[in-house]
């Protein structure tokens, strides 16, 4: 038989219905890829049988880049990888680099870093749920969502004056102090919030047509989920109580109590349910972080232009998507000799293709977006 | 400055040797400034590096290694780990790229390293090997990073790693796309950011930032100059 990652051999499961094979390919203009996806799928009548997906529509060449600025100038270029979720990144590579240099940002920054990235994980699996909801037919949920997530952009645009490519922190800590309603406005989103999701799961977790679209499809198990490298709610959502928050506290997370959830099916149903009970524990976050803001500087003592000591180092963040890590190999000057971006989306996209065979057409929408990736981090 | 594809110039020596004349901590501080811009020189250095930076006490450099993770896979593979170290607090392992696969189907199973987080690649031009592999490791159960890093020559072959961690399928993928490193035993080895038809790895060093491939430009999107 030929070989199985090729979508255009035929093997033996190709002859289940006796019918022709199309070769079909979706995107790289489709709405629902979530951006300039193309994916070739092989079909025998409905049902796939094979797929490859076509990737680099979007890419930009932010690693070469990064080794052509220095470090701060580099700072804002990770905001547009994953730009809904512009703060995570941020935060990942100004610990890298702060790990580079043999810094650490003030408690009260990191603090601040805590609540600002909790609330962009809340928006950026408020604009999963409401797209991904979209694929599939539930045309509701997304103006919820959006509603919601306004709020949180409002606090960032407050906070930093953007809403989306934030460059919210700086390398050594933040250069805004939080404004003055700050703390109230955060408790107020997250005292709301709670009555919010529970308005979501009203719309779409007893939903026949929801379940029927989502239960058991794009089954990913545990061992399958980690040799194919997903991170993240994907892993999760397969029983893998795995979340870098806890496994290797960064930031403030270690002062914060907070639940890791898990699925038992891997399907696209649990990592829904995954993904919703983790806004909820980024609520709580929240919540507990701003009780007790530590007062102090916010900025550590880093200089204004940085050289950090030559070496290398590997440092990883739970970003809403999974494992963002950031490799950085310094060669003494004031620019990044290599800076090499661990995409989250770009693995897990990776699994796509085991987790699509077998399902039908109408499926493919709905395990792209389930997997909750960002073309603009996955081809940077 | 930019497009200058040799934008760093070379070092005479290792520019980790510790000055004679100054106090281990002022290193540190004059370093830098010196006229030559450093340039990683061959081996990456951990004995140089750890007799000349570890004596400030406020960086964390490259120190050797020697725990029993090292111990057993030296145990194990003897000469084929070339080197091992801890930089800021992560763990190194320099193998024998012949190796490679082994080391890692005994990373998986026996040593329980069982995510592949990264897998990506650096070049170092003055080199005689120029390219280093690089693999991070996760063990779930250790809860533990491990690095590997194994070095090939610009026409040397890296054994592919793919039929261990499905993961660095396309790692491996964009591995070859941006610098050009051939993994052996990898079943669909081709460009995956980059058109099929590009010439050139952009991440290569020798490779200018304003570089592209003009005739695959000019045929394919209809301009002249890409920008």
């Amino acid at each position: 038989m030929a070989d199985k990652r090729n979508p255009f051999a035929t093997g033996a499961e190709s002859t289940v219905l006796g019918a022709d094979e199309i070769v079909l390919n979706m995107g790289p203009q489709h709405p629902s890829t979530h951006g300039v996806l193309r994916v070739k799928l092989r079909l025998d009548g409905e049902k796939v049988i094979g797929s490859e997906c076509v990737i680099g529509y979007l890419h930009r060449g932010v690693e070469k880049i990064a080794e052509h600025r220095t470090y701060q100038q580099f700072a804002p270029y990770v905001d547009r990888m994953d730009y809904v979720a512009a703060v995570s990144n941020g935060l990942g590579y100004c610990e890298t680099v702060e790990k580079l240099l043999g810094v650490e940002a003030p408690l009260r920054a990191r603090v601040i870093r805590v609540i600002l990235t909790e609330l962009q994980r809340i928006a950026s699996h408020l604009f999963w749920l409401g797209t991904h909801a979209l694929d599939i037919g539930a045309l509701t949920p997304l103006f919820y969502c959006l509603r919601e997530r306004e709020e949180i952009l409002k606090i960032f645009e407050k906070y930093c004056g953007a809403r989306l490519t934030t460059h919210a922190f700086r390398i050594g800590g933040l250069q805004y102090e939080a404004y003055d309603e700050f703390e109230k406005e955060v408790e107020r989103f997250c005292k709301s919030f709670d009555k919010r999701v529970d308005e979501y799961e009203s719309l779409l977790t007893q939903n026949r047509i929801w379940m029927g679209r989502t239960k058991g499809i794009g089954v990913l198990t545990a061992k399958e989920a980690i040799d194919y490298g997903a991170t993240g709610p994907v892993l999760r959502a397969s029983g893998v109580p795995w979340d870098i928050r806890k496994a290797m506290p960064y930031a403030a997370y270690d002062l914060y109590k907070f639940e890791i959830p898990t699925g038992q099916n891997g399907d696209t149903y649990d990592r829904y349910l995954v993904r919703l009970e983790e806004m909820r524990q980024s609520r709580l976050i929240c919540l507990q972080a701003i009780e007790n803001i530590p007062a102090g500087r916010i900025m550590a003592r880093v200089g204004k232009i940085l050289r950090p000591p030559p070496g290398e180092v590997y440092h990883s963040i739970e970003s809403p998507k999974g494992e963002l890590g950031y490799y950085i190999v310094s060669d003494g000057t004031v620019q990044p000799y290599r800076v090499r971006i661990r995409p989250p989306s770009l693995i897990n996209l990776g699994a796509f293709e085991k987790m699509i065979r077998g399902h039908l057409l109408a499926d493919v929408v709905a395990i792209i977006g389930t997997l909750d990736i960002v073309l603009g981090e996955v081809d940077r | 400055m930019g497009n200058d594809p040799e934008h760093k110039p070379p070092s005479a020596g290792s520019p980790y040797e510790p000055s004679a004349d100054k106090p281990p901590g002022s290193v540190e501080k004059t370093a830098p400034k010196s006229d030559v811009t450093p340039i990683p020189s061959a081996v990456y250095p951990p004995e140089a590096a750890a007799a000349s930076r570890l004596a400030a006490p406020v960086r964390e450099g490259p120190v050797p290694l020697d725990n029993d993770t090292v111990k057993r896979y030296r145990e194990k593979f003897g000469p084929a780990i070339l080197q091992a170290w801890m930089d800021r607090k992560q763990a190194i392992l320099v193998v024998a790229r012949e190796q490679l696969a082994e080391i890692c189907r005994h990373s998986r199973d026996e040593e329980k390293f069982d995510l592949l987080s990264n897998l990506t690649a650096l070049d170092w031009p003055r080199r005689e090997k120029r390219f280093d592999v690089v693999l991070e490791l996760y063990s779930f159960e250790k809860n533990e990073r491990l690095r590997l890093k194994a070095s090939a020559a610009a026409d040397e072959r890296v054994p592919s790693v793919q039929g261990i961690w499905t993961a660095a399928n396309w790692m491996e993928r964009e591995v070859y796309d941006m610098f050009g490193i051939v993994f052996e035993g990898h079943p669909d080895l081709k460009r995956i950011l980059l058109p099929e038809e590009w010439q050139g790895h952009p991440l290569r060093k020798d490779y200018g930032i304003l570089a592209q491939d003009m005739a695959w430009v000019r045929e394919n999107l209809g301009i002249e100059s890409g920008q």
